[in-house]
């Protein structure tokens, strides 16, 4: 194989890896990003894919990456659904691949 | 001053965008990007240092001069640009858009879509496992992030995109197990040597490419099945032009036969529609100037399949047919020179159509157990089982199966699921009637109403 930085999880970084960490915190635990990453490309170069399919026995990793499919929401750890592909991601994130337990907490 | 909302800054967009700034006007643009550009000429996040030959190859030229100028307009305050803003909704001229400070209305006097287009999809047993994209996406996650969705990836389905992509992934060092080209050789000639009448340089770069694909490149295969164990997705088994048995171990699959005109806007706008057969999909009917409807006009993908290049000049021909339906005066060279370019394009596309054809056989032979409605995990036997009630029409279908009821509001599931059903009932995909669109046009939080930025509640 040429190129690309080692990472643990789906994606390769073939290009642009020059620049600032971000940490953020995905089903409790701390994962680093790259700034200018979407939270997408974040998760999946730390981890094979994203959360468990609803309607199936499956994993999900995301699909079209633009916006057009919804494969891709994620949870976060303060309640709202985000869509992966297109969020940018910023540091202290807290994001879940399932609703928190006490979902849909407290409305205020 | 006449409002005019223009949907989408991709190649269409920001073109028809220059026409009105050069009118005088002062358009809203609306988009979704977070930078203008569109899916062809996407651009990374800020601070990304890739030159654009790199990113564009030899369209590098044609994508920064869209990008200046769409930014010198914003820069100069030339135009009201609401960037990262999804429209949900399109209703007595109101649009209501979703953007990151919640929910807006945008009133409007003319409407120009341009929402461009997303990958034709076609299932494929087994699709619905992680690592298996569309074709579009791979594009997507190498120019806007640098990164390639796979160590391991085979690009399937049909269409110039399908060479495209290997080789800029290739270039990029990723590595490409195989391409795998559905359209049979004798296809590809017959509408090769329309293309080339066309547009002669344009397929010989694409034949010059694919023959630096080698070996990896297959035409005229079936794809079989996308294997996997536990989670992870681990072989794609196809057939060759031969009809022989292969597998190739992989672990992402990037999906794609051309591409599906992304008409949802259009079609609460009040669009009306009638089946392409060169692009076996629902079209909307618009004339040679994108004029759709009164107010209503429509370019680029969306409107018609010809790729970036007519984008720009359907972009421009739409807002001049705005401009002359407001009583400007126009010059009337620019618009012949560009009715002409489109003339052209539409030759070349209708090659492209013959050459990579969309592969109803292999659809319509799906095994029950497939699953066909990727987001609700609905396979094509149930969708079969409802033939009894449903009959050839699509709205029914859905409402008994689901299929066309998910996430993607049947984006990636409606043509293959029209083509299943022909085949069940014996009439051909076009008479299974179109699903009907409803808002809102993108999933959207409640909050975000509860939360309206702007005074018109």
């Amino acid at each position: 194989m040429r190129g690309g930085v080692p990472s643990a999880g789906r994606v390769r970084r073939l290009a642009e890896t020059d620049r600032a960490a971000l940490v953020f915190r995905f089903d409790g635990a701390a994962y680093s990003g790259l700034d200018g990453d979407t939270v997408l490309t974040a998760v999946l170069a730390a981890l094979p894919d994203l959360r468990a399919a609803e309607f199936g026995p499956e994993r999900r990793a995301g699909f079209c990456l633009m916006g057009a499919c919804q494969d891709c929401w994620l949870w976060q750890e303060d309640g709202p659904r985000l869509r992966a592909c297109s969020t940018p991601l910023r540091a202290g994130m807290r994001l879940r691949s399932s609703p928190s337990d006490d979902w849909p907490g407290t409305l205020p | 001053m006449t409002r005019i909302l223009v949907v989408g800054a991709g190649p269409a967009g920001i073109r028809a965008t220059e026409t009105l700034v050069a009118a005088g006007l002062c358009p809203t643009v609306v988009d979704e990007g977070s930078r203008a550009g569109g899916q062809i000429y996407r651009r990374p996040p800020e601070g990304f240092t890739r030159p654009p030959g790199t990113l564009y190859g030899s369209e590098a030229g044609k994508a920064r001069r869209l990008h200046d100028v769409f930014d010198g307009f914003v820069r100069d305050r030339k135009v009201e640009y609401h960037p990262e803003c999804s429209i949900l909704g399109l209703h007595d001229g109101v649009a209501q858009v979703l953007g990151p400070t919640g929910v807006i209305s945008l009133p409007y006097d003319r409407l120009i879509i341009a929402t461009g287009a997303t990958d034709r999809l076609a299932p494929v047993p087994g699709w619905q496992m992680a690592g298996v994209y569309s074709l579009g996406a791979a594009q997507i996650a190498l120019k806007a992030q640098g990164v390639a969705l796979g160590r391991r990836m085979v690009l399937a389905g049909s269409g110039p995109l399908l060479t495209l992509v290997a080789a800029q992934l290739i270039d990029a060092g990723a590595e490409v197990a195989a391409v795998l080209e559905t359209a049979p050789w004798r296809a590809q000639v017959r509408g090769g040597a329309r293309m080339a009448l066309a547009r002669p340089f344009v397929t010989l770069r694409g034949l010059r490419m694919r023959a630096r694909l080698g070996r990896l490149y297959k035409a005229g295969v079936t794809l079989a099945s996308i294997e996997g164990e536990g989670t992870g997705l681990q072989a794609i088994n196809w057939r060759d032009a031969r009809g022989r048995i292969q597998r190739t171990a992989c672990d992402t699959v990037a999906l794609g036969w051309h591409l599906r005109a992304e008409t949802a806007l259009a079609d609460l706008a009040g669009a009306s529609f009638e089946w392409s057969d060169t692009w076996e999909q629902w079209l909307p009917r618009a004339d040679a100037e994108g004029r759709a409807a009164d107010g209503l006009y429509l370019a680029g993908d969306g409107m018609s399949l010809l790729g970036a290049d007519g984008a720009e000049i359907s972009g421009r021909l739409a807002a001049r047919a705005c401009l002359a339906d407001l009583g400007y005066q126009m010059d009337m060279g620019a618009y012949a020179r560009d009715l002409r370019g489109a003339r052209r394009l539409r030759h070349f596309a209708k090659g492209v159509a013959d050459a990579f054809p969309w592969p109803a056989d292999m659809i319509r032979a799906l095994p029950d157990a497939a699953i066909l409605c990727r987001c609700e995990g609905v396979t094509a036997g149930e969708l079969r089982a409802t033939l009894p009630l449903s009959g050839s029409e699509a709205n029914r279908a859905k409402s008994l199966s689901r299929v066309g009821m998910g996430r993607c509001q049947g984006r990636y599931c409606q043509l293959a699921g029209a083509e299943v059903m022909a085949a069940a009932t014996g009439v051909r995909a076009a008479q299974m009637g179109r699903l009907r669109v409803q808002s809102p046009a993108r999933p959207a939080p409640l909050a975000a109403f509860a939360t309206r930025s702007d005074s018109q509640a």
